[in-house]
């Protein structure tokens, strides 16, 4: 059979792609096929990333960038073949890639080392962060791109600002002005709720025009799309392992490398040093710099192997098939009255999470109902709190999308959302 | 099915249909409890006579369980004394944080014996509990209170 190189995914490819991952197998709640549709808050793993991480245990563990031994050579290539691969699978240099243990770290370590610039000295002083100065976010944020900076502000006397979000679940870029004491403009590359994609060069524009530094939370983008943060100019940005098809416990700081050269560390101890004395030490250039102590290795391996799994499916292919999922979604909720899509109900510049309340029942209830027949949604807030007061509501019903779902699983939630409302005794 | 020993009737009759739903005076203490996972809010007052629960009035915003279970909270509660709803909520707390592994008792907990299928899904044991936390943080209170105001009637004496 030829390989398609275009399109959504078809059928047959979707089968061979839902055998690489045994827990798509398994049943749930009383013998129900297992429906999963929560991938935004973390993916499955295919057996090659599974298979990965034995290998490295049993065949090459040690502590990396350390020890003379075989096992550390070999565990330290493993180590570093990953970060290269990571590093061109977003269009980086591998010296640009920082391994946390998740995304949230990523954003904790670039909001620590800013505030750590101002006693830190020589070059770092231009990250300092001042009272007055003014550190930027959108109200679509995780909680992991929003508590970090409320926290750098308190600890600096900086002021928190942000875009607002309209009816519609899109940026309101004119709801905010930068200004020059602008330091931080901090955004999502996707909403993690409403699966909206806000406009990346234009706010890149903006924060360089006033001389601020940008953030990119792409936790959401990058496991879906193809993703390129050189190509997007941004001068941070994190992912995270498990929400991609790899392990938890790893994640991904991007910094441009320039930065990076001249930020001071968050954490420090072993492996970020350059020449350790009693009085006083000096850090390694980067990316060791930021990578205190003996680092996740197995996991790192894991997530090498994960971006290899969907380089070889191929990024533009699954963007395309999980936007054909979004649309179907979409459409198949907008025949329900008395159900509400938050965010986008059209699949541009939209990525696939959808988020959807019902006028009389909770989101709970829904998805206790949707759980009974082996669906699994996320409901509640999902670490977007303002964004739901923003819409006046306390949870929603998520449906996010990744490689291996189908159009069928889809028809399962839809066919669900009418098992709830009939079992609530919802009149049509 | 194990979602009809959950979501029983009784349950979503008291969704439907509140009992003392709304936020009254008098009271003598107020409490706001809050879901983080989930954000489920409620503010619950409590009114005693004496030792007697007077009233229990609350605003709530959640799921059918949590709501329901503080209706069903008041009705266990009004007019009793603050030590027999204290042990009709240590027998509630313990029912559902059970897994399904104690037996309620209909004579104590009533109407709130419905709620021993919650005690399977562990992730909603805390939208049980949400209008039970707030009772006991309110009763505290008024117990604080009445205690701090002892106290200064005492040194003024």
């Amino acid at each position: 059979m030829a390989e398609l190189t275009s399109g959504p995914l078809t059928a047959s490819e979707l089968e061979k792609i839902r055998a690489d991952f045994p827990i798509l197998s398994r049943t749930v709640r009383e013998d129900r096929p297992l429906v999963y549709l929560d991938s935004g808050a973390t993916s499955q793993r295919p057996r090659q990333v599974l298979d990965a991480e034995r290998a490295f245990l049993e065949q090459h563990n040690a502590a990396v960038h350390r020890g003379a031994h075989q096992l550390a050579e070999e565990a330290t290539d493993a180590y570093e073949s990953a970060r290269a691969r990571i590093a061109a699978f977003v269009g980086i240099q591998p010296s640009e890639v920082v391994f946390t243990k998740n995304a949230t770290e990523g954003i904790n370590l670039v909001a620590y080392a800013l505030s750590n610039s101002a006693v830190a000295g020589g070059a770092a002083q231009r990250f300092a962060v001042s009272p007055g100065d003014e550190i930027v976010v959108t109200e679509m944020e995780h909680h992991a791109n929003l508590v970090p900076w409320q926290e750098l502000c308190r600890r600096t006397g900086a002021t928190l600002r942000w875009y607002q979000v309209t009816d519609g679940g899109r940026l309101d870029l004119d709801s905010l002005e930068l200004s020059e004491r602008t330091k931080v403009v901090a955004f999502t590359h996707q909403s993690n709720v409403m699966g909206t994609a806000p406009p990346v060069a234009e706010l890149v524009r903006r924060a360089r025009q006033v001389g601020a530094l940008t953030v990119l939370d792409a936790c959401q983008s990058v496991p879906h799309s193809p993703v390129d943060f050189a190509a997007l100019d941004v001068d941070f940005a994190v992912f995270s392992g498990h929400k991609m098809l790899g392990p938890s416990g790893v994640g991904v700081l991007y910094g441009r490398r320039e930065l990076l050269e001249v930020l001071p560390p968050f954490l420090t101890g072993g492996s970020m040093i350059e020449l350790v004395k009693m009085e006083g030490s000096t850090y390694a250039p980067p990316p060791q710099r930021f990578e205190a102590g003996v680092p996740m290795t197995s996991q790192a391996v894991g997530l090498g192997a994960a971006v290899d799994y969907l380089s070889a499916v191929g990024m533009d292919r699954i963007a395309e098939h999980e936007r054909v999922l979004t649309e179907q979604t979409l459409a198949g909720l907008s025949e329900f009255s008395g159900l509400r899509v938050i965010g986008p109900t059209d699949t541009e510049q939209r990525g696939g999470a959808v988020s959807f309340i019902l006028d009389d029942v909770h989101a709970h209830d829904a998805g206790q109902v949707l759980d009974d027949l082996g669906i699994a949604v996320r409901v509640g807030h999902h670490c977007a709190w303002p964004l739901h007061r923003r819409f006046g509501i306390s949870a929603t019903v998520r449906a996010s999308f990744a490689v291996y779902n189908t159009p069928a699983e889809v028809e399962a939630l839809l066919a669900g959302v009418h098992e709830v409302r009939r079992f609530f005794r919802v009149s049509a | 099915m194990k979602l009809e020993q959950m979501y029983q009737e009784i349950i979503l009759d008291h969704y439907r249909n509140p009992h003392r739903h709304g936020l009254r005076e008098p009271f003598d203490a107020e409490s706001f409890q809050i879901n983080p996972t989930c954000g489920d809010e409620v503010t619950l007052r409590v009114a005693l006579d004496g030792d007697r629960v007077a009233d229990v009035s609350y605003e709530a915003m959640g799921c059918s369980i949590s709501q329901a279970a503080t209706s069903v909270l008041t009705d266990l509660v009004v007019g009793r004394t603050v030590a027999e709803s204290t042990s009709t909520m240590d027998a509630f707390m313990e029912m559902v944080q059970s897994r399904g592994q104690v037996e309620p008792d209909e004579d104590v907990l009533q109407d709130a014996v419905a709620f021993a299928g919650v005690a399977r899904y562990p992730a909603r044991v805390k939208c049980a509990l949400l209008g039970w936390m707030a009772f006991k943080d309110a009763v505290g209170r008024v117990e604080a209170s009445a205690e701090d105001n002892g106290a200064k009637r005492a040194e003024a004496q």
